[in-house]
């Protein structure tokens, strides 16, 4: 890292170009001083792939980051439009539907990473010898993760994506006293709605991110200070500089994820549900993966015991969690000499992937759920095959309405008809469909008048079972109807 | 990983263009005994985005020199005002700069530098249906903007 200092008859006057650059901006911005302290950093024992974890994340991290705002490109964090965006940039969007898929896996894999590199610090004992404001940094850092992957579950404004976040709001009323306060706070009122997405757009993308860059500062500082632990046991080898074998296998590591993550959204996008309807008494919701074992937790705790069940003895884990490093001061790192500590550890561990496996086994072993899932299932997939259908914008309604008065007074009295008949509640405004009920735009050209009436009046037994009603009107009313469902268009 | 980003920054450039949309003036009966210029309403449907767009565009029916039934923009080709008919005069007179245009939209006067826009127009089931553009302003020569 060494530069030759410049002087009468040096060497350095006739060095390479690239040589002067870096020694112009070294004299103004300490550049040399910087990489010193950035990549000279010992490691007990040398360099080790074991100790790739926490770039990782950081990398992950700046990866979600980076998505994440070319994704706010095309995002409008609002119920009216959010679905229609996220639609657009999945079915749309040139390379849309590949960085979407990035982003929601990337979450998975922070998930992922995280826990190895928390059990791996647990395990290493890593967080004793003065460390302990270094793993409280950390232990925050878990939690503020975990806070982007709950918020950003919302954002597409699926069926899944609402209910998911119904349920996992409501857990807020268990709080004692301020519950349900707490829940209207997050919710921005007393249901989910367009406030509820604007708050979780706000803290996904603004105050969760500044905080982890915040506390990712401190975590950094902190360990640089602290120092790298090392190996568990005495070093066999001598302390290695982070650079350059280090740097290489945390960039290994870095392409490795990357190349997994491009894969995976290569081969198996993520998909996209119907738009979100709050009408939908049938859905049943399931959260991502990472928290299944806190969803089949809570199954189990009912009337007075629930707020043991939900938050006595989850916060009693968090707090022995977090304070671990105040409670266990011995300096023993080795964790077979650990037993009790290591033992607790993989219990919880254990106990988190089996409640994980049972939420899944109960989906599969109960019929009902296993219908409703697998019909969740095919939605999914009878969305995604759909084409982008663009969403007609507010001031053209009034146009379009005001034209189709005008141009066929029968079908703008059917209009009148259709809203009357709550027929919009399912089929959508304009006819544009919902996850209740499909699209009705475009129907003239699948069905004949005589066949509309035909089906209004006894609509076939898929239809029923979708929910649709018969339609019991007089024959100019249904004409009427007709005639409006004829000109969607 | 810079492929995909950029390729979704540049999506509105990639994009294909959207075809051409044809819209509905009127049928041929009603237009065919016009004998001055005759503003219509057409609706266009664009798409912006995510979004459709639907709306109102002012047009002028008119017969040309065969007596075929033709379609003016109203668009002025000097700075975009919207240019009347007035029938008192004969004449199409822009109220923001008194450009001159004849009844089939040649340039009488005033500072456009060109003649009223001709529309591509064609009839359908006969319904007389319109190609709406903009063209570039300021220019002497015609150039379709969108």
């Amino acid at each position: 890292m060494e530069i030759e200092k410049p002087g009468p008859g040096n060497k350095a006057e006739r060095a390479p170009s690239h040589a002067k650059i870096f020694r112009w901006l070294d004299r103004r911005a300490g550049l040399n001083e910087l990489l010193h302290t950035a990549l000279d950093e010992p490691i007990p024992g040398g360099a080790r792939l074991a100790y790739v974890c926490g770039s990782g994340l950081l990398f992950l991290f700046l990866s979600q980051v980076i998505t994440g705002v070319f994704l706010a490109l095309y995002y409008v964090p609002s119920a009216d439009h959010a679905h229609t965006t996220v639609a657009y940039i999945t079915k749309e969007v040139t390379g849309g539907s590949f960085l979407r898929t990035v982003h929601a896996y990337g979450s998975s894999a922070i998930i992922i990473v995280l826990l190895l590199h928390t059990t791996q610090t647990f395990f290493y004992g890593a967080y004793k010898g003065r460390r302990e404001l270094l793993w409280l940094a950390g232990c925050i850092l878990f939690a503020l993760m975990l806070g982007m992957a709950f918020t950003g579950y919302l954002l597409p404004w699926d069926q899944k994506a609402y209910f998911a976040t119904t349920v996992g709001t409501n857990i807020l009323s268990e709080v004692p006293l301020v519950g349900n306060a707490l829940k209207r706070l997050l919710r921005g009122g007393t249901e989910m709605g367009t406030l509820t997405l604007s708050r979780f757009f706000v803290l996904h993308v603004f105050l969760i991110p500044a905080c982890i860059f915040a506390f990712v500062a401190i975590h950094v500082y902190l360990f640089r200070r602290a120092g790298a632990a090392g190996p568990i046991e005495a070093p066999k080898r001598p302390a290695e500089t982070f650079y350059p074998r280090q740097v290489v296998l945390d960039l290994f590591f870095a392409i490795v994820i990357i190349g997994c993550l491009g894969v995976l959204a290569h081969y198996a996008p993520t998909d996209l549900g119907p738009k979100a309807n709050p009408a939908d008494t049938q859905y049943l919701p399931r959260p991502e993966w990472y928290y299944l074992p806190v969803f089949q937790w809570l199954k189990y705790w009912r009337g007075s015991l629930a707020v043991v069940g939900i938050l006595v003895i989850p916060g009693i884990i968090a707090l022995i969690f977090l304070l671990l490093p105040f409670l266990d001061r011995r300096p023993e790192r080795r964790p077979w000499k650990r037993p009790l500590a290591v033992t607790t550890y993989a219990a919880i561990f254990v106990g988190l992937g089996i409640l994980g496996g049972l939420s899944r086994h109960d989906d599969l072993r109960d019929p009902v759920t296993a219908v409703q899932t697998a019909r969740q299932h095919e939605d999914v997939k009878a969305f995604m095959k759909e084409p982008f259908e663009p969403e007609l914008s507010g001031s053209s309604v009034g146009i379009v309405n005001a034209t189709l008065a005008s141009a066929n007074p029968l079908a703008a009295k059917g209009k009148e008809i259709f809203e009357q008949l709550s027929c919009n509640a399912c089929h959508g405004e304009g006819g544009f469909g919902s996850a209740a009920a499909p699209k009705l735009t475009g129907v003239s050209g699948k069905f004949s008048s005589e066949k509309l009436e035909t089906l209004l009046r006894h609509p076939s037994v898929g239809m029923t079972q979708g929910g649709m009603q018969p339609v019991d009107l007089k024959d100019e009313e249904l004409k009427a109807l007709i005639a409006y469902v004829e000109n969607l268009k | 990983m810079c492929v995909p980003l950029i390729r979704l920054v540049l999506h509105p450039l990639l994009r294909s263009t959207t075809p051409v949309a044809w819209c509905d003036v009127g049928t041929v009966d009603e237009l065919v005994s016009i004998n001055t210029p005759t503003r219509k309403i057409v609706l266009m449907e664009q798409r912006d985005g995510w979004r459709k767009v639907v709306s109102e565009k002012a047009i002028y029916v008119i017969k040309d020199a065969g007596g075929q039934l033709a379609v003016l923009s109203s668009v002025c080709p000097h700075l975009g005002c919207s240019v009347p008919w007035v029938a008192e005069k004969n004449e199409f007179v822009c109220p923001c700069h008194i450009g001159r245009f004849a009844s089939d939209g040649k340039l009488l006067g005033g500072p456009p530098p060109r003649g009223m826009d001709h529309l591509e127009s064609r009839v359908e089931n006969g319904v007389l249906q319109v190609h709406y553009q903009y063209f570039r302003q300021l220019v002497s020569f015609k150039e379709v903007i969108g």
